[in-house]
């Protein structure tokens, strides 16, 4: 199982360092579907057992992550009418920087935690946490407000590798429900960046800043 | 059962959303927090309520909980008709059935027993708050509805990971994994312990984003600025305390495992700098809801130094939760009413509020003593009870900084309360919307004020069993 995995996480991380190197919002949109997709062949892998549970699952979260998102913040960007994420807070070199020392300090705090011997010397755990900690990097140094969305979804990609690792613990119902919220957030989110870019006719969050001590 | 009094609200919020009559939708409200207060009701009278194989549990802490949320809820939507008749020309569909959704989803949070089914409760929550924030459609509520959702997300998102990783920290010692409270209660001793360490620090991170702690309370101000009053008290009393009630169950684990001594230091040094953190922006402040969130996010500091104390301090905290809920309710609502009068929360716009409204002038006064802990109002004596027990323990340096912050607090805070409410009235903006009290205006904050100050004359028995039990679960006793 190990030699279809890990490859798969690799290409997870690569996609991490794409982001935080990317100016196109569109590129970054498509990296975190790519991820999404990723993240549904990975559920489908790791799962022990071979039933309709794990591939209703899988097919779900690559549906929603890889599919429907996507498919919302890109007409938000065209409604908005912006391409580019411009002058970030942390530069894109700097980002990408950033980005090589949370990998290593996800490698390094990974090991320090006990693994199950059946996970040891797996990406898994790393992975995740690299995943989550690029996705905070994103979406703290980016203006933009679609920007900002993709760096949540990729900390939620983060957050959904680690629960890979603890199947037997999210019953079915929970999973969903895990996935539906995440549809939900990202649209509510889609429609208040829709009223941000009619109020402000743009989708620069530096523009909000009326609200300060 | 249980079932019911989830299911309940939910179905009137469903109503709500199909009822075409902008009139008649708010009454809704009452009723559908009316039909949930009378179910809770019978809820107490039976034990050991469970059902989904142990997924959703009425104990003891969850009825307590329950039982705040419930009333603040039922006395805040009697507000709301009368609120939402001064903006005829909006429409108030989703704003009823997403309270309603709320109500609902808080009740699950109080009753669930499975920790994933609970995070998911809370993450509705604060999705469905989210268009209620943004009720006023104005650009400075829009970026507060923003902030609000992406900080609120990320925090929850930090606190599904520790849930990841308590779940992990079984299968990290070879037993079954599993999410279920009773499960994790059990195996607490045996679970791995820098996954259980590391877990317990995300889940205060991520679940005190939402309950406001600082420094994760950025949301708070602009979020309870720009949201209307009646949803100001349901975050303030409703969310805040559903996040504090996820807090305290992961601490149950910890003390089970004999790990309260990890927790206990964390949550006194992250209350003591919300108390601090809010006594420094209170001072000076020039918006009134702001500095009742403010005020907010000390009490949350409060409420898990009380925890973090020990001992009788915890059946402290447990009733400056219910003291807190209920002020947070006459506070918010009174100064809806003042704000609604002048059409300004400035307080360079607001003064001599006892002449032009004095019903809610003179509430908002009295929750102001009620909420900075004066005698004889209810939150004095959960302080005092938290200050007694910090001293008894010999944590002197804890109890010294904690009444120091309460005087800072009541001076930040009079500050801009005293002008605002005494002295020449000031001319109202043309904007004002209130002209004069109604019986809906002031009954609420009143109603919220009288049970204040019921809390500090006199515990009614049943209350302060249902605090004793609460506290025994705490314990795990």
């Amino acid at each position: 199982m190990h030699s279809v995995v890990d490859p798969l996480l690799v290409v997870i991380l690569l996609l991490n360092f794409f982001l935080l190197g990317t100016t196109r919002l569109r590129a970054a949109i498509a990296g975190s579907a790519a991820q999404g997709v990723i993240l549904g062949l990975l559920a489908a892998l790791v799962h022990v057992s071979v039933g309709p549970r794990p591939l209703l699952i899988a097919a779900g979260a690559a549906f929603i992550k890889g599919l429907v998102i996507p498919v919302l913040l890109i007409r938000a960007m065209r409604d908005a009418g912006i391409r580019r994420e411009i002058d970030p807070l942390v530069g894109f070199i700097p980002s990408l920087l950033l980005g090589a020392i949370a990998l290593a300090v996800s490698l390094i705090f990974a090991q320090t935690l006990p693994v199950v011997p059946s996970q040891a010397g797996s990406l898994l755990l790393p992975a995740s946490f690299a995943t989550v900690l690029t996705g905070f990097i994103v979406l703290t140094t980016r203006r933009k407000a679609i920007t900002q969305v993709v760096g949540y979804l990729t900390l939620e990609n983060g957050i959904f590798i680690m629960g890979l690792s603890i199947l037997e613990a999210m019953p079915f119902l929970v999973e969903i429900g895990v996935l539906l919220d995440l549809f939900v957030g990202i649209f509510v989110m889609g429609i208040i960046i829709n009223h941000i870019n009619r109020e402000f006719s743009s989708l620069d969050t530096s523009r909000l800043s009326a609200l300060k001590e | 059962m249980l079932f019911a009094l989830v299911l309940i609200p939910l179905a009137f919020a469903g109503v709500a959303f199909a009822v075409p009559s902008q009139r008649w939708r708010p009454w809704l409200l009452p009723l559908g927090g009316g039909a949930h207060l009378g179910l809770y009701l019978a809820a107490l009278r039976q034990s050991n309520l469970s059902a989904l194989d142990g997924w959703l549990v009425l104990d003891p802490l969850g009825r307590l909980v329950l039982g705040l949320i419930s009333v603040l809820f039922l006395l805040s939507s009697l507000y709301a008709p009368a609120w939402l008749a001064l903006r005829p020309g909006r429409s108030n569909r989703v704003f009823c059935a997403n309270l309603l959704i709320i109500l609902s989803m808080i009740t699950l949070i109080t009753v669930a027993h499975h920790l994933g089914l609970m995070w998911v409760a809370i993450e509705a929550t604060t999705l469905a708050m989210a268009p209620l924030i943004y009720f006023n459609r104005s650009g400075r509520s829009l970026e507060a509805t923003w902030k609000y959702l992406l900080i609120g997300s990320v925090g929850i998102a930090l606190s599904l990971m520790g849930s990841f990783f308590l779940a992990y920290s079984a299968v990290g010692s070879r037993l079954e994994s599993s999410l279920l409270f009773e499960d994790l209660i059990r195996d607490a001793p045996q679970l791995s312990r820098p996954w259980l360490h590391a877990a317990f620090v995300l889940l205060l991170v991520g679940y005190g984003t939402k309950m406001g702690l600082a420094p994760m309370h950025t949301w708070k101000p602009d979020a309870y600025g720009e949201a209307p009053g009646l949803i100001g008290t349901l975050l303030a009393g409703g969310l805040t305390s559903g996040a504090f009630l996820a807090i305290l169950r992961f601490f149950q684990i910890c003390s089970a495992a004999g790990e309260a001594a990890f927790a206990r230091p964390m949550m006194v040094a992250l209350g003591l700098i919300s108390m601090a953190v809010a006594g420094v922006f209170m001072a000076r402040q020039r918006d009134f809801k702001r500095l009742l969130a403010y005020s907010s996010v000390e009490h949350m500091g409060i409420l898990v130094v009380g925890v973090g104390i020990g001992g009788t301090a915890i059946f402290g905290a447990l009733l400056h939760l219910l003291n807190n809920g209920l002020t947070k309710g006459a506070l918010f609502l009174s100064a809806a009413n003042i704000h609604r009068a002048y059409g300004s929360k400035l307080a360079a716009e607001v003064t001599g509020a006892l002449q032009k409204v004095p019903i809610s002038a003179a509430l908002f006064l009295m929750a102001f003593f009620a909420i900075t802990g004066s005698p004889p109002f209810g939150p004095f004596i959960s302080e005092f009870t938290i200050v007694r027990a910090a001293i008894f323990n010999g944590q002197y340096a804890v109890a010294g900084l904690f009444l120091l912050m309460l005087v800072v607090v009541f001076v930040g805070m009079g500050a801009t309360v005293l002008p605002l409410v005494q002295g020449e009235a000031t001319p109202s903006r043309p904007d004002a919307l209130l002209t004069r009290e109604t019986f809906f205006n002031v009954a609420p904050p009143l109603a919220f004020m009288s049970l204040v100050l019921l809390l500090g004359l006199y515990i009614p028995p049943f209350v302060s069993s249902l605090l004793k039990d609460a506290v025994a679960t705490i314990e795990l006793r």
